[in-house]
């Protein structure tokens, strides 16, 4: 891939309005890495919500609203897998009917870029002086990784984020079915609070097990959902430590990061 | 049986705080996961088989019609009666009247997704038949009164303490919860089922159009005894599941045990091809044995071939999900299903699959939980033989929901007034200032809006590097 030289910083709704600190860090990586960062104004929504809920017509205004503002750049990056894979995979499917936009979609989806994805692709990750800097990697934490659904199944992208984590001085070790869905899905974690929260369990139990500190995502919902349900389970913990209660492997508090926030750290 | 919000939710927590089914579940279908992906490594060749699967499928659906008329005409020369049936009614009364016809009384079943489909056993029942399961799964959950829970291993949810319970009520003296004592007393106690039955009762896996054969696939051989053993076989079978030769019945054979339980084959695959033959020496066994057939196989083979809301969906955007050969792979995978267990969909179809058919055979007004019951996370499309778009069918079983006002008026509402805000970009900064001011007020579970946004930051120019 040819490296863009200005770049549209797509933030997603959760980062702008929840976890700003993620499209802090995006900017910072981006910049370190040579890159002239616009973030256009004018962005909201991707429509993801709605289309995955069924509101298609209101998901399909959203997508046409968000290429007209993508258009004008020569690539667009986002601190996140789904909304990624909602402009790439989602937006040609929504728009199929209306030949034009459709052609439009497929123009703006082949030159968005997940954040891990477009930092390996351009080569640009991280200088090699980080990549060798022995002293960094000793002191960087053993993490996790979990593979979101959208950016594993719809964009492919596996090995990516893990590269970029490496290349940075992370040492990954892997977790059982570290593609298994957290359990946010959306509005699905509404509807189905229940199911949602037993799933999400499940996976932190398993990012448990592997012994690791620290559980990176690409993705801001599932961080916010793991975080949320890990919340509650780390203060447990806390309260069976004051108890004296010996932890144990699914027993000790995780720490859940944005890979963002990660390679930000690492990059300094 | 129905499925709305309330029902799935209701039912998924039951699931989920009793740890022995989670075990059970967790354990079971983790195993089948496994074993599927240990079975496809093992072909040189597996994706551009199931790309040649799925070729087969779509097309063999798309010619239907002739390929079923082509399974009659083979079916009926080898001696088989086919029925048509239009829906479950129609089906569970040919059942009943081939039944009554022969006076039975007792009728020995082999695992049938498509009886279940049809609430036969209740039918039966009431008609004064009693049916009895002969697959240890079915056998299980019918002792238990309950529906099955998954596509192929209808009771993945019992442990084996659980089943225990069950047999030693059944025999009515204790019963150890040690495996194969357990397989030990099932088949004795169904040997003389097999033998007192006056009708036996199976699906079909799939029917080849060309010989008009009819292909049976268990691992216990009890399909094999309720097709030979009782004087009439009766086989439940839907449109769909049509191979228009041997060569796609073999690729199909392929990859549904590959995918289902990770078996390159399941144990027994038996062809019915019509019912005992004429026989024209003297019989083994002495004089009147047999009728002047071969001793071996039924009198009669009836094929009732069911459609039940299956030929509406030719022709639209679902037409797809008629490829499913039933292998259950997507249950395996689903972290849904993991949790939430089989009976929470309130179909004899649940998963993934389930969530789709449904809703499509039965009505979505009665299932409208299903399309809701996903993340969408898209394991079941990974796993699918034929690469059935699942996530894409739920996204469009949501917007038909939608379009039919099948969700609460408020979260319709709340939906579009959140698309209209988000649809411009100084309503949206407006209506998060309101919310930053408000949120202390609402509910502590909903996510906590950062002090300041993100573009809050950019304009101030707050950034750096």
């Amino acid at each position: 891939m040819n490296p863009p030289k200005r770049i549209a910083l797509f933030v997603t709704c959760l980062v702008d309005q929840i976890m700003p600190e993620i499209g802090v860090a995006t900017v910072k990586i981006l910049r370190r890495a040579g890159y002239e960062v616009d973030f256009p104004q004018a962005q909201t929504c991707c429509g993801q919500p709605f289309f995955n809920s069924g509101f298609h017509a209101e998901a399909a205004r959203l997508a046409k609203r968000t290429i007209e503002i993508l258009e004008p750049y020569e690539a667009v990056v986002l601190p996140s897998g789904s909304c990624t894979a909602m402009i790439r995979a989602e937006y040609p499917h929504l728009l199929e009917h209306e030949p034009e936009w459709h052609e439009r979609a497929k123009r703006v989806g082949g030159k968005t870029f997940e954040l891990s994805e477009f930092l390996v692709r351009s080569d640009k990750v991280i200088s090699d002086e980080v990549k060798s800097d022995e002293v960094k990697r000793n002191h960087s934490s053993l993490i996790t990784y979990h593979d979101s659904c959208h950016m594993c199944r719809l964009l492919g992208l596996r090995a990516e984020p893990r590269e970029a984590l490496t290349n940075a001085g992370c040492e990954i070790v892997e977790m059982t079915e570290s593609d298994r869905c957290c359990g946010f899905g959306g509005l699905f974690s509404m509807r189905m609070p229940e199911v949602s929260r037993a799933m999400t369990e499940d996976k932190l139990r398993r990012a448990r097990e592997t012994g690791a500190e620290v559980l990176i995502t690409a993705d801001p919902g599932c961080l916010m959902q793991m975080r949320r349900v890990s919340e509650s389970a780390n203060q447990q913990i806390a309260n069976q430590q004051t108890a004296n209660q010996q932890l144990t492997i699914n027993n000790y508090p995780l720490t859940i990061k944005h890979l963002a926030i990660v390679l930000e750290e690492l990059t300094r | 049986m129905t499925a709305s919000i309330t029902q799935f939710r209701h039912s998924a927590f039951i699931a989920i705080k009793d740890v022995r089914l989670q075990t059970a579940l967790e354990n079971a279908t983790g195993r089948f996961r496994d074993a599927r992906a240990a079975a496809l490594a093992e072909l040189p060749d597996a994706e551009e088989m199931r790309d040649h699967l799925k070729t087969i499928r779509a097309n063999t659906i798309a010619n239907l019609a002739e390929h079923l008329e082509t399974f009659e005409r083979n079916a009926i020369a080898n001696g088989s009666q086919v029925h048509w049936a239009r829906d479950a009614l129609e089906a569970q009364q040919i059942v009943i009247e081939i039944a009554k016809a022969h006076g039975v009384t007792l009728a020995a079943k082999s695992k049938s997704m498509a009886t279940e489909e049809i609430h036969l056993n209740h039918v039966l029942q009431e008609a004064g038949i009693t049916p009895i399961e002969t697959d240890l799964g079915e056998w299980i959950v019918q002792l238990a009164e309950e529906p099955p829970s998954h596509i192929i291993a209808p009771a993945i949810h019992k442990t084996k303490e659980q089943v225990a319970e069950l047999f030693t009520r059944e025999a009515g003296r204790v019963i150890p919860a040690d495996i194969p004592t357990l397989t030990a007393e099932a088949r004795r106690m169904l040997r003389e089922k097999f033998l007192a039955a006056g009708m036996g009762i199976s699906g079909g896996n799939l029917g080849v159009a060309e010989t008009g054969s009819l292909v049976l696939v268990t691992n216990e051989g009890n399909g094999r005894m309720v097709t030979s053993l009782p004087p009439v076989h009766v086989a439940v079978m839907g449109i769909e599941k049509i191979a228009p030769t041997w060569d796609e019945a073999t690729v199909w054979l392929s990859l549904l045990a590959r995918s289902a339980t990770g078996q390159p084959l399941s144990i027994y695959t038996s062809i019915i091809t019509g019912p005992a033959r004429p026989h024209p020496g003297p019989l083994p066994g002495g004089e009147g044995r047999g009728e002047g057939r071969d001793p071996d196989g039924p009198r009669e083979v009836h094929i009732i071939l069911l459609d039940n809301g299956r030929s509406k969906l030719i022709g639209t955007t679902y037409e797809e999900v008629l490829q499913c050969i039933r292998c259950g792979a997507c249950l395996n995978v689903c972290p849904v299903y993991r949790e939430a267990g089989g009976h929470a969909y309130g179909s004899p179809y649940s998963g993934p699959i389930g969530a789709v058919i449904s809703p499509l055979l039965f009505g979505l007004e009665e299932y409208a939980a299903l399309p809701q019951a996903s993340s969408l996370c898209g394991a079941c499309k990974d796993v699918c033989p034929v690469r059935i778009d699942l996530p894409r069918m739920l996204v469009e079983l949501r917007g038909e929901e939608v379009q039919r006002g099948l969700l609460p008026w408020w979260e319709a509402a709340a939906e579009r007034g959140a698309a209209a805000v988000m649809g411009n970009e100084t309503l949206m900064k407006v209506a998060m200032g309101f919310g930053r001011m408000g949120q202390g007020l609402v509910g502590k579970d909903l996510p906590k809006l950062a002090k300041k946004s993100f573009r809050k930051m950019w304009e101030e120019g707050d950034i750096g590097y």
